[in-house]
């Protein structure tokens, strides 16, 4: 992991290439996150694989509800020779959930950017191939967003059977 | 007088393979065939729509998520003791890896030591559970490959380690032994010697698996130079595990970015050289042997001391100081029903499974629920490197190919 | 001294006579298929059908979740089911009897299953093994669907998931089943009796809950 100087470095780095590129940046528990712009996320995570970091370990989909932009996006990159994680993260409102895709850098983020856009209906413009993955095609709503219902219905059981559905239904 | 193997690679090399299709326009036949989701040699209810041109794969698109059961989704309405008993059900092979990961991430977040012996514990059944995955792999595939009599093998010795799973937990399968802050319970009496007796067969039944398997002409004639997929395409798709180091990349986690005192064992990563299945076979066979050398070290080194963190916070109390300590009767009510709660952060712990680069992501927003979990499932991104691997050759090979990666569909849809 | 015997039937001189009708070729109609429903043949025949389905299932080789994995062990040398005579693993519906439920059902998955099973021949039967798809177990959310919404399930077999002495013990419940009791009404109730593939160009080609591939359609389910 880098420390904290030197996520602070590649900040600044970042911020010289493009000025509003990097929002904010956090260290905790020695994890170094970078908040990035969502419309430089594709410079930012360039530019990153550029120093080394040339390994997209995971990307992900976060619901930060009640937390406006409620939805984000974080890649997990990895410096296989230096042994070293980076994280960066980028933050979409829901009304306008949308990032430019990575599967040109990473060519990895193509199944996971879809299981993104299915679960939290982040749009990733660009993508080769933007469909529903888990879910159904003609599934409605995404179902990792925390306002979304867990779902569930009663167990059926032989008391309940003839209640619940059976021959009337 | 030509032998009937002669003519037959006479007649196999009269066959183009090139990557250029065999007429243009009208003229090019392609068929699509859909292989599943019921279909035996998937593994799984995997669907895979595959455009052939004649025996030869031209391209192959995956359909996923017939087995999406929504794990991460239930597990952000548990809480976080509940949650590991879900997060097992996901790679449903390699339950302990799943456990590892969330409960490494929930330490991470908690700053909770794991006392040696827990961590020893672990390094033993996650070690048992890397080679019950590996048999697993192993029978299936040979079945595939049209070998029967290794599946009998095989699940005559994962029989044996489910016995070890089930005496030290009380479950063949997703045993929840991996507690947050360490292990569930001690080891029972007589686990030490079932092990030594297991670990003092277990080499000479690998070799017993190398002597059908190695040098079987079968094997090699469908296994090797099929499939191959060189290190730089597998890096960019995000592949770990052996599909990676069959490719000639060392990289494990357990060396690498040591956790739960890997450091302390000594053992070899074994490494391919071209990458094609013989390679991917060769290097999960061998580590049957290295699990089982770590396992013996782990035995041997175990040390005394508790087996979950004393941290009344985040474990249950032992059950005789309940009659009587107030305090402990407490921290139980409390535990039991609502659960710890963890500080705010995000953490992604990854950690090194039987198919790659298992990573918890766990974000807490400070109750005892969390509020996010995520399972980088190595299937599910190592299932990206099926299409580089079957295009331009046989169908045939496409199954082989397919048992080599041994995809997972419970990791995959999670 | 007399011999000591049952007293005969009263009816025992009826019976001779319409057995004498029989053989003489004077019975007919309703008469004939009452007399040969009550003669030893038919019943003989039914339970003799029943012995042998009950002891040679032809299972479908199908797995889903985590169950699919012990459903394998049964198979395998501790258990062996192959000492019942259910080892012929069949992996196409439509050589098998008996499909087992292993895993848990998404919502994407549960048209496929009633595809393969109303592609089975009759007579046929389910096992639901494990939680998931009994009840959906832990998982009770968006996208599981019990198996009992669109299957007429015959045994459910506990267990989260069940050893595979269970589920050899659900076999045995089921083989009972079969030998000893018609169906309780299952098939009735789901309007399983004598289901049938539905193929494009026949009717309810848009019905949401079977899902046919059309020619040319690549497109994922």
């Amino acid at each position: 992991m880098p420390d904290a100087t030197e996520l602070e470095l590649t900040a600044q780095e970042l911020r010289e290439r493009q000025p509003d590129s990097i929002l904010d940046t956090e260290f905790q528990r020695d994890r170094a996150t970078l908040v990035a712009n969502p419309e430089s996320v594709k410079l930012v995570l360039g530019h990153l694989r550029g120093k080394g970091y040339g390994f997209l370990a995971s990307l992900h989909g976060v619901d930060y509800y009640p937390e406006e932009p409620r939805l984000g996006v974080l890649y997990e990159l990895l410096d296989m020779t230096r042994v070293d994680r980076i994280s960066v993260k980028a933050r979409v409102p829901t009304d306008a959930a949308r990032i430019d895709s990575v599967c040109g850098l990473f060519p990895t983020a193509e199944f996971q950017e879809r299981e993104v856009y299915d679960m939290f209906g982040v749009q990733f413009s660009g993508h080769p191939d933007l469909r529903r993955i888990l879910m159904p095609e003609d599934y409605e709503g995404h179902p990792q967003r925390r306002d979304f219902p867990i779902g569930g219905e009663p167990v059926l059981f032989t008391f309940n059977e003839e209640q619940s559905y059976g021959k009337d239904v | 007088m030509t032998s009937l193997t002669e003519d037959h690679r006479r007649r196999e090399e009269s066959i183009t393979l090139s990557s250029e299709p065999a007429g243009q326009g009208e003229t090019q036949e392609l068929m699509t065939l859909n292989i599943g989701p019921h279909h035996p040699s998937t593994h799984g209810v995997l669907r895979l729509l595959t455009t052939i041109e004649g025996e030869v794969v031209r391209g192959i698109t995956p359909i996923v998520g017939y087995v999406h059961t929504g794990i991460e989704k239930t597990a952000e309405d548990k809480a976080y003791w509940k949650v590991i008993p879900v997060i097992e059900r996901m790679d449903y092979v390699s339950y302990y890896f799943n456990a590892m990961a969330f409960c490494g991430a929930v330490e991470a977040l908690l700053g909770v030591e794991v006392p040696p012996r827990a961590q020893y514990l672990r390094v033993i059944h996650l070690e048992l559970n890397r080679i019950a995955s590996h048999l697993i792999w192993l029978g299936t595939s040979a079945l595939d490959l049209g070998a029967i009599s290794m599946f009998w093998y095989c699940f005559r010795e994962r029989e044996k380690v489910l016995d070890l799973f089930e005496m030290s937990s009380g479950q063949r399968m997703h045993t929840r032994y991996f507690q947050v802050g360490g292990v569930m319970e001690d080891i029972p009496r007589g686990f030490a010697q079932k092990l030594q007796r297991f670990l003092n067969e277990m080499p000479s039944r690998a070799d017993q698996y190398a002597d059908m398997l190695s040098q079987n002409q079968i094997v090699i004639e469908r296994l090797r130079g099929t499939g191959t997929v060189d290190e730089g395409t597998l890096l960019a798709l995000g592949v770990t595990g052996p599909l990676l180091r069959a490719a000639g990349n060392p990289w494990d986690l357990r060396k690498a970015q040591p956790y739960s005192s890997y450091d302390h064992f000594e053992f070899k990563v074994p490494v391919g050289r071209v990458g094609d299945n013989y390679d991917r076979y060769r290097v999960r066979h061998a580590e049957f042997y290295e699990s089982t050398k770590i396992i013996q070290q782990a035995l041997d080194g175990l040390p005394e001391g508790p087996f979950i963190t004393t941290d009344r916070k985040v474990a249950l109390p032992p059950r005789h100081e309940l009659a009587t300590s107030m305090e402990a009767l407490i921290h139980h009510f409390k535990l039991v029903t609502e659960g710890f709660r963890v500080p705010p952060g995000e953490v992604y712990y990854p950690i090194e499974g039987p198919r790659g680069e298992y990573g918890c992501f766990v974000r807490s927003d400070g109750s005892a629920k969390p509020a996010r979990v995520h399972m980088r499932d190595p299937s599910f991104v190592n299932l990206q490197a099926l299409a580089p691997m079957v295009k331009d050759g046989y169908i045939a090979d496409l199954i082989a190919s397919l048992a080599m990666l041994d995809p997972i569909l419970g990791g995959i849809d999670r | 001294m007399p011999l000591s015997r049952e007293p005969l039937p009263e009816n025992f001189r009826s019976r001779q006579l319409q057995a004498r009708d029989m053989l003489a070729g004077a019975l007919e109609g309703d008469d004939l298929d009452r007399y040969l429903e009550e003669r030893v043949m038919t019943t003989t025949m039914d339970r003799a059908v029943a012995w042998a389905r009950g002891n040679s299932f032809f299972p479908l080789t199908f797995g889903l979740a985590c169950c699919a994995i012990e459903q394998i062990h049964i198979v395998a040398s501790r258990v062996d089911i192959a000492r019942f005579g259910w080892e012929a693993f069949r992996a196409s519906p439509r050589q098998s009897d008996l499909i087992i439920l292993s895993g848990r059902v998404s919502i994407k998955m549960a048209p496929v299953i009633r595809r393969i099973y109303d592609q089975m021949l009759d007579p046929k039967w389910a096992i639901s093994m494990g939680a998931c798809c009994s009840s959906m177990g832990v998982f009770n959310n968006y996208a599981l669907v019990p198996a009992d919404k669109f299957l007429p399930i015959e045994v459910h077999v506990p267990g989260c998931p069940p050893r595979p002495e269970a589920l050899a013990h659900g076999i045995l419940r089921l083989r009972s089943k079969i030998q000893g009791n018609p169906p309780a009404g299952w098939r009735e109730r789901y309007e399983a009796e004598g289901t049938e593939e539905i193929l494009p160009g026949e009717t309810n080609l848009e019905s949401p809950s079977i899902n046919v591939l059309k020619p040319g359609d690549t497109a994922g389910a």
